[in-house]
């Protein structure tokens, strides 16, 4: 009996101590302001080999946007594990950085929370015009016919890196050009004792970023024009299929890399284990792990036989990452001459050469720097046959749920289960179902 | 639990109160309040800590909380019991996925917590008497336990690898055990391998307490047990282990706790995405919350999964003490 | 310390040899990996598994302080962790004494609903926690999110209830005479409790720091939303090992040692008073 009553006096303590402090009920995020006009907080995601060499490559532009501006920005790289879960937590807070970087295929989703500020023509004005951007760059920003949420930065496309050592060994002469060029080249190495291809099995937005661009090649889309999800057409589940077969049936990439996660495949390229790599921007990256760049060569993303074939078919997803604004900054003017010296032609090149990626501005992409036979590759992938990611609000949700069908499927392929039409028609039915309700 | 067992706190000291006469009022009144006013800082963080955000959450779970209202959740509609129909429709894709996961949970809760009480109790049986390197083998026995998470599971992941793992060597390479080398971080292995990573990891503990609850048992009861002509096989069934049992009791609920609520262990061994055959109960709604920005189901989830934590024990502490009863009198 | 006047039957000894040597290669292995692996070049810990090194090197040993902010993350560690579990045992020590010495209405609802924390699952109260934290930092100006100060906060609630708990069994295993001796000399309660019963309790009271330190250096879940760079703890930290680039891992092996040293060392240097708090408090 006593003990009743003071359970409901704790109750109704809990509700009281419930009502003072939490039903302000989130946070008020007001607008911005230009309160803080001497500072900046920017979140940069992880561009180098380490957080070390990111730092060691930003600081010394941020000390120069200093000088020019009288600005300081305080600089936090975030690992890429973190930096969606930062993100959100800070949207949920309006306790955030005043700029960040984020993974261009975020932009829809992150627009639909409302916390970034849209780059109208008044904000484009500001950084000098949306023309100075590429289109395909511009195509990832955002859903179509609404004001973009983000600036595109560095722009990444895959590339087939091939080792030119291993490709002479077994008589090869050129890189492949077709799927099922890559497939007949594949035994030939396989005859030769090295694995053919590598991917990353566990790693859902690498499965995302390859089944998108098969699903392109079979001409289907996971999303219908209204933007519902529409995994399940015999097209993208062709195309899925098409994708882990490379594992299953083609026997081109081994059955070890289904739990790789964490880039073991760019380490076994440049271990000189595995001929061939589907990677985006990897020049740097293959460098700092004491690959030269004469040990490898660099070919467009192999497409489907027949037509209409190369240089016309989508063989690459539309990478990058753009440089964002959060709408309750308190130093907005501030953030928007950020966002400008960031896209300046000077920094452009600087940045984007340090990253091996290619600048998404119209006038700093001419520069020579960006000519070498890698880029030149990479440029005219992004300018001709690159798709951007379904710009839909639900795209975070999209990678997660066919990202995880795909790694269970490259899980069963590795648990010597079969892989048929109808087990990758029902992962994928899965996979939908467990995408909002519209 | 022990708070069953106190016995008739001290009420005031009448002696003390008998020699400072004029001081009697104003004592009176601060012993009366002096209890709550110790109990006031915890009080006060377990409030703002535990019980404020407990309530949050269930708040939260009656709301439709996507990424359209996270920026504001105040403003986030009402769902009634919308997500909670969500989680519970075991037809449906979310709920059944739900439903595994639960099952997943208490197969493997019920595995480990069952691994880590046999292996800590015998350990320590075997251990109570004194031999050569019993000491060194104590200290190295606590190890694993005393690792921080972080450090002790990346070590396991860093063993299961398929390709260039330890256990894959010496099951595969060096003891021709399997035909070719097994996948432990993906698949249906993945169960074995996030139940021996727990049982690694969580033994000790069980050790920890029953070598301590051991220490309680009296010797004399072995010794009237030795003259009665039990041997040391008939004197652990007879006396060890029922003295054992009120240590039990506390020992198999913590663990049974801290397993099912366990995060860290799975999060660092399987990542974001844990695979089908080990995906425990609080990684899954980590993965429905953050993951796909659905903060109210994740919410909901959670809940449910409270409830379901509460009715184990209380059940079992209803059960448990009244066994304790009777076994007393 | 021998239970039992007989010698041990020998089917007891064989078993116990059996058992003991099993154990030990399980805890073992997992060790010697992490030893071993800290010491390979990365061409080893990359490769097929294996047992011996093909050449030593310390060079994981030095690379760790700069591939990721090591060091500020062990002093970040050592801030929250320290403090957490200071404050804790102090909150946990009043709670106790109050518990155990004194009669009062709501007793029973304290100790139930404290320990019945134990059982919220971390995730439920994760993302409302932030938002109360944030909330309170909007009204008063007190940063608690992103602070070490929150996460302090947090960790030292996370080894209160088990804390409160041990303690209240130990602190009555300490006769009440003494502390009504102290009464009677004239101390007041709190007199007693620090002068006779924390003393008298230290073994319990080192337990229970011990749980608190550990509790707070591992946590991983409510480090990674809470923190940023400049507050990040170990636990977090080195995750960043695993870049873009490559996973090295003979220096996550070396940084897992060294986060590692410091409470595995502690802890078996207090395993003593952890058994003997453990006796007198949590299994009476």
């Amino acid at each position: 009996m006593r003990s009743i009553r003071a359970a409901a006096v704790g109750a109704v303590t809990v509700s009281l101590a419930l009502a003072a402090t939490a039903c302000g009920g989130g946070s008020s995020n007001g607008g911005g302001s230009n309160d803080s006009p001497k500072t900046l907080t920017y979140w940069a995601s992880n561009q180098g080999a380490s957080i070390a060499v990111d730092k060691k490559v930003l600081q010394p532009e941020l000390d120069k946007f200093e000088k020019q501006t009288g600005i300081k920005v305080k600089l936090e790289v975030v690992p890429w594990s973190d930096l969606l879960n930062r993100i959100l937590t800070a949207t949920t807070s309006g306790q955030g950085p005043d700029v960040l970087n984020i993974g261009n295929t975020w932009s829809a989703s992150l627009q639909a929370t409302g916390a970034l500020l849209p780059w109208d023509a008044k904000n484009f004005a500001k950084i000098g015009g949306k023309d100075r951007f590429v289109d395909s760059a511009l195509g990832s920003t955002g859903a179509a016919g609404k004001d973009p949420a983000a600036v595109p930065l560095y722009s990444m496309a895959y590339a087939l890196y091939y080792n030119k050592q291993i490709f002479a060994d077994a008589g090869i002469s050129k890189p492949p050009a077709t799927w099922d060029e890559l497939v007949a080249d594949g035994k030939k190495i396989s005859a030769k004792g090295k694995s053919p291809l590598g991917a990353e099995g566990s790693n859902l937005s690498e499965n995302i970023h390859h089944v998108f661009v098969f699903a392109k090649q079979h001409g289907g889309e996971f999303f219908t024009a209204d933007g519902k999800a529409d995994f399940t057409n015999a097209k993208v589940v062709d195309a899925v299929k098409q994708y882990v077969d490379l594992m299953a049936k083609d026997k081109v990439i081994p059955t070890g890399d289904a739990e790789y996660a964490q880039n073991q495949s760019v380490s076994d390229f440049a271990k000189g284990k595995q001929a061939m790599l589907l990677w985006q921007s990897a020049s740097a990256n293959l460098k700092s792990q004491g690959m030269s760049p004469d040990q490898y060569g660099i070919a467009p993303v192999p497409v489907q036989s027949g037509t209409p074939g190369t240089g016309t078919q989508v063989n690459s997803m539309v990478a990058g990452i753009n440089l964002a604004v959060f709408k309750n900054s308190h130093n907005l003017d501030g953030a928007a001459k950020f966002v400008k010296f960031m896209t300046s032609d000077a920094e452009q090149k600087i940045l984007n050469t340090a990253y091996s990626s290619i600048p998404p501005v119209r006038t700093a992409q001419t520069d020579a720097a960006f000519n070498s036979p890698a880029n030149a590759v990479l440029k005219d992938t992004l300018a001709k046959s690159a798709a951007a990611l379904p710009q839909v609000a639900d795209e975070s949700q999209f990678e997660t749920a066919v990202g995880t069908a795909v790694k269970n499927l490259f899980a069963d392929v590795a648990a010597g289960r079969a892989v048929t039409t109808a087990s990758v028609k029902a992962a994928l039915e899965k996979a939908q179902q467990q995408m909002p309700a519209k | 639990m022990t708070t069953t067992t106190l016995k008739e706190p001290l009420r005031g000291s009448p002696a003390g109160a008998a020699t400072r006469e004029p001081r009697r009022r104003t004592g009176r009144i601060r012993r009366a309040g002096l209890p709550y006013l110790l109990l006031l800082p915890a009080l006060i963080l377990e409030l703002l800590v535990h019980l404020v955000p407990m309530v949050i959450g269930i708040v939260m779970s009656f709301k439709e909380l996507t990424q359209f209202y996270i920026r504001d959740w105040g403003t986030a509609p009402w769902t009634g019991l919308g997500n909670y129909k969500v989680s519970v429709d075991f037809d449906a894709p979310v709920g059944e996925a739900l439903l595994h996961s639960f099952f997943v949970t208490v197969a493997f809760t019920l595995l480990s917590v069952g691994l880590c009480w046999l292996i800590g109790t015998a350990a320590a049986i075997y251990m109570q008497d004194t031999f050569t390197g019993r000491g060194l083998l104590r200290a190295l026995f606590l190890v694993p336990y005393a690792l921080p998470v972080y450090a002790a599971v990346i070590t396991w992941v860093f063993m299961f690898q398929h390709d260039n793992g330890l256990v894959n060597h010496v099951l595969h390479d060096q003891l021709h055990l399997t035909d070719k080398p097994s996948f432990w971080l993906i698949g249906d292995n993945s169960f074995y391998a996030l139940l021996t990573v727990s049982v690694w990891k969580g033994w000790p503990f069980a050790f920890l307490i029953v070598m301590a609850g051991l220490q309680n048992i009296p010797g004399e009861l072995y010794e009237a047990a030795a003259l009665d002509g039990a041997g040391m096989w008939q004197q652990i069934r007879r006396i060890t282990l029922p003295s054992l049992r009120p240590v039990n009791q506390v020992l198999l609920l913590v663990l049974f706790l801290w397993t099912f609520n366990d995060f860290n262990t799975p999060y660092v061994l399987f990542g974001k995405s844990a695979p089908e055959a080990a995906d425990l109960i609080s990684v899954h709604i980590y993965q429905a919350s953050f993951v796909t920005w659905n903060f109210g189901t994740g919410s909901a989830m959670s809940v449910l999964l409270l409830l379901f934590l509460l009715v184990v024990t209380g059940v079992y502490l209803a059960l448990t003490s009244r066994g304790r009863r009777t076994g007393d009198v | 310390m021998s239970k039992s006047p007989m010698a041990p039957p020998s089917s007891f000894l064989w078993s116990r040899r059996v058992f003991l040597t099993l154990l030990t290669g399980f805890v073992l292995v997992p060790v010697y990996v992490m030893v071993s692996s800290s010491l390979k070049p990365l061409a080893d810990v990359t490769g097929k598994f294996r047992w011996l090194p093909s050449g030593l090197t310390i060079r994981p040993y030095i690379d760790i302080w700069s591939t990721v902010p090591l060091a500020r993350y062990f002093a970040n560690s050592l801030i929250v962790a320290g403090a957490a579990t200071v404050c804790s045992v102090v909150i946990a020590v009043f709670a106790a004494y109050a518990v155990s010495r004194y009669s009062f209405r709501g007793k029973r609802v304290f100790t139930v609903t404290v320990l019945s924390t134990q059982m919220f699952p971390g995730i439920l109260f994760l993302l409302p926690l932030f938002l109360l934290y944030v909330n309170i930092g909007n009204a008063t100006g007190i940063a608690l999110f992103g602070s070490r100060g929150g996460l302090i906060l947090t960790y030292l609630t996370f080894s209160l209830p088990f804390s409160i708990w041990m303690l209240i069994g130990y602190f009555d295993s300490v006769p009440r005479d003494l502390d009504e001796a102290a009464l009677v000399d004239g101390c007041g309660p709190l007199g007693a409790l620090f002068r006779v019963v924390v003393p008298a309790a230290i073994p319990g009271i080192v337990a229970v720091a011990v749980y608190a330190f550990m509790t707070a250096w591992g946590e991983v879940l409510f480090a990674s939303v809470m923190t940023n760079d400049t507050t990040r703890t170990l636990a977090v930290g080195l995750q960043g090992y695993s870049t873009l680039n490559d996973v090295y891992w003979n220096q996550i092996m070396a940084a897992s040692l060294v986060v590692s040293v410091p409470v595995v060392a502690g802890f078996l240097l207090l395993q003593r008073y952890l058994v003997a708090g453990l006796t007198a408090g949590a299994v009476k």
